[in-house]
Order: C-alpha cells, then structure tokens, then sequence
C-alpha cells in the first residue's frame, strides 16, 4: 500500500506532464471537428448534389471504421504515403479531428434543420446572399445550440485520445503504460489515470456548461427564470 | 393610378409545388405610391405570390420589372440588390432570435449596406423611434410582445428605404388588443406614400387602406378593383361576399 503511493507520488508530475498532450490532442482534435463540421452541416443541407454526395460519404467512412483502425491506416498508411512525416501527436489529433468531424456536422446538421426557415428569408429579403445569412443569422443560432451535444462529443474525444498510446504519442496513457511496466504497480497507476481523465473531463464539460449559460440568449430559458 | 410609372411590375408568374399548381399566370403593376391589398381564401396563393415578388420563392416563370428595368434573377448579384429595394413583412415576425431589437436593425445595415457601426445605430435608433419603441432597443425577441416584435420587423424593413413594402398578413398572428399598434404603424406608412402590396384579413385596412383590391382564388386573381368598385353598397362580387365572411368571424363593420 505505501509503496503504491511513493509510486504514484514519484510518477504523478510525469502523468500530469502527460495531460498537455492530451489536451493539446483534443483541443485541435476538437477545433479541426468544429471548422470539417460546420462545413459539412451547411454543405449537407445547403449544398448541391453532388457536395452531399462527397459529405455523405465521408461521414459514412468515419462513423463506420473504428477510430484504432483509422488511426493505424493514416499513421502506417496513407500519411506516409502521401509523403507527410507527421509526428505520433499530430497524426493523432488529425485522425481525431476528422473522426469528431463525422459526429458534429450531424450535431450541427440537426441544429440547422431546427431554426425556423424564416429567419433565412427575413435574411434574404433584406439583401443578404445566403453565405451572409448562414455567417450572420444561421452559425450564431446553430453554435449557441450545439454546445451541449458538442461537450458529449468532446468528452468521447477525450477518452478516445487515449487510444494514441499504441502509436507512441506521449500523452496521458501512454506514459502511464510507461511507468507501470517498469514498476508493475498497475492498478494504483491506472486509477491515477483514470482520476486524471474524470478531472479533465469534468472541468471541460463544466467549462462547456459556463459557456452555454453565458450565450444564452435572453427571454429563452426553459427553467422560467 | 396608371398615369404614373410602376415600380414593381410582374407578368404570368407561375409556381408549382410538385404537381400542384399554385400561381397560374398573375400580372401585376404596383403604381408608385399605389397600395395594393391581396385577399382571398386560405391556400389560394397569397403569400406564395407574395415571395415570388422578390423571389424568396422562386417562379417557375414569368418576369419581374422594377423601377423600369428587368431582373435578372438568375444573376444573384442583381438579386440581392433588387431584394435590399424591396421591404417584407411577414406574418410571424421572423425577427433574428440572437440579436437585439436594435441589432436586427443593425445588421444588415451594416452587411449589407456596409454602413459603419455608428451611422447603422444612428438610423436604427430613428427608425425604432418611428414605431414607438425607442425604449425597447436592448431586448432580444423573446423578450418583446408579438405587437412589439411585428413593429420592430417594420422598422427593420424600413431602415433599408425599401422603394416598395411587402406585407404577408402581417397582423394575423397577433391577439386582437395588438393588432391596433401595427395598424397604426402601417397607416401612416400609408400617409407617408409608401408603396406597398399586403396580404390581409384586416378589414379596416382593407376598406380604407386599398387603392386597388385583389381577390385571389386558385392562383389567380379572380378579381380586381377599387373598394367602392368591390365592396360599395349594393354590389355582388366575390370580394363582397369574401369580407361578408370576415366580419361575421369578427363582428366589425365594414
Ligand atoms: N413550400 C411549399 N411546398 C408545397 N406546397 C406549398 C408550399 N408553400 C405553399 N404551398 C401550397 O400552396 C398553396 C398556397 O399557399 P399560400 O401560402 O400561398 O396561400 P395563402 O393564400 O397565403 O393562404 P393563407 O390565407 O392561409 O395564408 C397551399 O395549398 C399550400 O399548401
Ligand atoms: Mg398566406
């Protein structure tokens, strides 16, 4: 027993020092989500033909392969195929990035369908183009909407980012398999980790929960406050 | 009314939804000035022949003529330059739900008439005044009565000098103890010799409003003229019988 918190005690700087990659993983995993994704959603339902063609299909691939197999293909395979050297971090956080991707332009998809039609023909009638409408009127609404399915989202990417460590990247799992094979005290180590991902996870969806309450827009709270 | 120019002119708009015809070949010419008011039963094309004026529906065919000219509408340029001309009011509102009173003013005059900042305040803050509703610029739709919301989607419209106003029966959706402050609204639009084409089931505006009432019924206009022409004591015209309908619904008198 005291010997598992001297390990944990010697090993805690070197797993937190751990969680700056991860939270680097999932903020550009998160932010690459949010730029495809938006994308997506307005070229599902705004685009011609053959844009929710191509949409369709890449959503469809991502949901469809597991992201250990995604991972696998871009990092041994196609990355290095197509010449980029990415290192373990970067290639991690793009195949993320693109995996979330999938999942919020169905978020903000949905979200888009939801607004009423009108405020785009008020937009249109005024003069604006439908690039303006959707920039002015459409994404504000949308975003505002999105956020509590978008934190459900982050805190999949989270975990999921703990799938790195099979390629090396030096982020919170990977370091604990690290030290846990070279002290075998397992299962106080993995606790340690696990509480590291419930804290990160927790302060990110209550930052997310803060965020939501601060963009609320007035007159539309459902609790009659 | 034909001795001046129109500003707003269309010829044999048509519009389907699938297998249903739903314009079958209207005509219309909106003399400067001129105040046009659609009626007619439910479903017999108002509001779509309304948004194929400034094509938020878009006509399978026929052609628009303003200030003399053709539209292009196929070019979306010479659209969007047309729709900033033309004002619409719609029946429920559609305010931007994520701005202010004063920011759905702002807005496009800022976007779309790349005004600054300050001079798009300035005019919204004069055209809120107009409708009476300085002291409510910083609240949000949700925030403001139907009466309110209707009145501040007028002076949005009006803040971009639209040549022409088109209304889709923009008191339908407000209890009757509101419906008063739009009117009052729209009337003196009316003194101020805004030209306008509305949709209405208000039969004060109606009578008193109108230059030139049209009866629409199955997509097209069945029936055209002055209100002592269509509505004059004594005559028997579908119009007559239409607002007959109306005030039995409403007990107002004609
Ligand atoms: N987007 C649409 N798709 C399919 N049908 C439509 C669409 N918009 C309107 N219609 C149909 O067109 C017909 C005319 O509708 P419109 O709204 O123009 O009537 P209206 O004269 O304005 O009626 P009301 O007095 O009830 O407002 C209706 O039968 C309606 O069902
Ligand atoms: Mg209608």
């Amino acid at each position: 027993m005291f010997e598992s918190l001297t390990v944990i005690k010697d090993a805690l700087p070197y797993l937190l020092k751990g969680s700056f990659a991860t939270g680097g993983i999932v903020l550009g995993a998160m932010l690459i989500g949010l730029t495809l994704g938006v994308l997506m959603a307005c070229g599902m339902v705004y685009g011609r033909r053959w844009v929710r063609w191509v949409v369709g299909f890449y959503i469809w691939f991502f949901q469809g392969v597991p992201v250990l197999v995604l991972l696998f293909l871009f990092y041994f395979g196609l990355f290095n195929y197509l010449g980029f050297n990415f290192t373990a971090f970067t290639s991690v956080t793009i195949v993320l990035g693109m995996t979330t991707a999938a999942y919020q332009a169905n978020i903000f998809r949905g979200a888009i369908l939801s607004l009423p039609i009108g405020q785009f023909k008020a937009a249109n009638a005024l003069g604006m183009s439908n690039v303006q409408a959707i920039i002015h009127i459409v994404l504000p609404q949308v975003l505002r909407i999105s956020i509590p399915a978008w934190s459900n989202e982050f805190s999949i990417i989270l975990k999921d980012s703990a799938l790195a460590f099979v390629i090396g990247a030096p982020e919170i799992m990977a370091r604990t398999q690290f030290v846990a094979s070279r002290t075998y005290q397992h299962l106080p180590l993995y606790i340690t980790a696990g509480l590291i991902y419930f804290v990160l996870t927790w302060s990110g969806v209550k930052g997310l929960r803060a965020l939501e309450n601060k963009v609320r827009i007035p007159g539309y709270s459902h609790q009659g406050k | 009314m034909s001795r001046s120019e129109p500003i707003l002119k269309v010829e044999n708009i048509t519009k389907s939804f699938g297998t249903a015809h739903i314009l079958k070949g209207v005509d219309l010419e909106l003399p400067k000035g001129g105040i046009k008011i659609l009626i007619g039963p439910s479903g017999g094309g108002k509001s779509t022949l309304l948004q194929c004026l400034n094509c938020l529906v878009t006509p399978d065919s026929g052609t628009i003529w303003f200030n003399g000219s053709v539209v292009d509408i196929q070019k979306s340029k010479e659209l969007y330059a047309f729709r900033q001309q033309v004002g619409m009011i719609f029946q429920d509102f559609n305010l931007f739900d994520h701005l202010t009173a004063l920011d759905n003013i702002i807005i496009a005059l800022c976007k779309v008439k790349k005004k600054n900042k300050q001079q798009a305040k300035e005019r919204a803050m004069v055209e809120l005044e107009q409708v009476g509703l300085s002291d409510k610029g910083h609240l949000y739709p949700a925030e403001l009565s139907g009466g309110q919301k209707q009145r501040v989607a007028i002076a949005r419209a009006l803040a971009m000098d639209p040549k022409v106003l088109l209304l889709d029966e923009p008191t339908s959706a407000l209890d009757p103890e509101l419906v008063g402050e739009v009117v009052a609204v729209i009337r003196s639009l009316a003194q101020k010799g805004m030209t306008m084409i509305m949709a209405t089931h208000q039969i004060s505006l109606i009578r008193n409003l109108a230059d030139e009432i049209l009866f629409m019924k199955d997509g097209l206009i069945a029936e055209q003229g002055t209100p002592r022409e269509l509505l004059g004591a004594g005559v028997c015209t579908l119009s007559q019988g239409f607002c007959d309908k109306l005030n039995e619904i409403t007990g107002e008198e004609i």
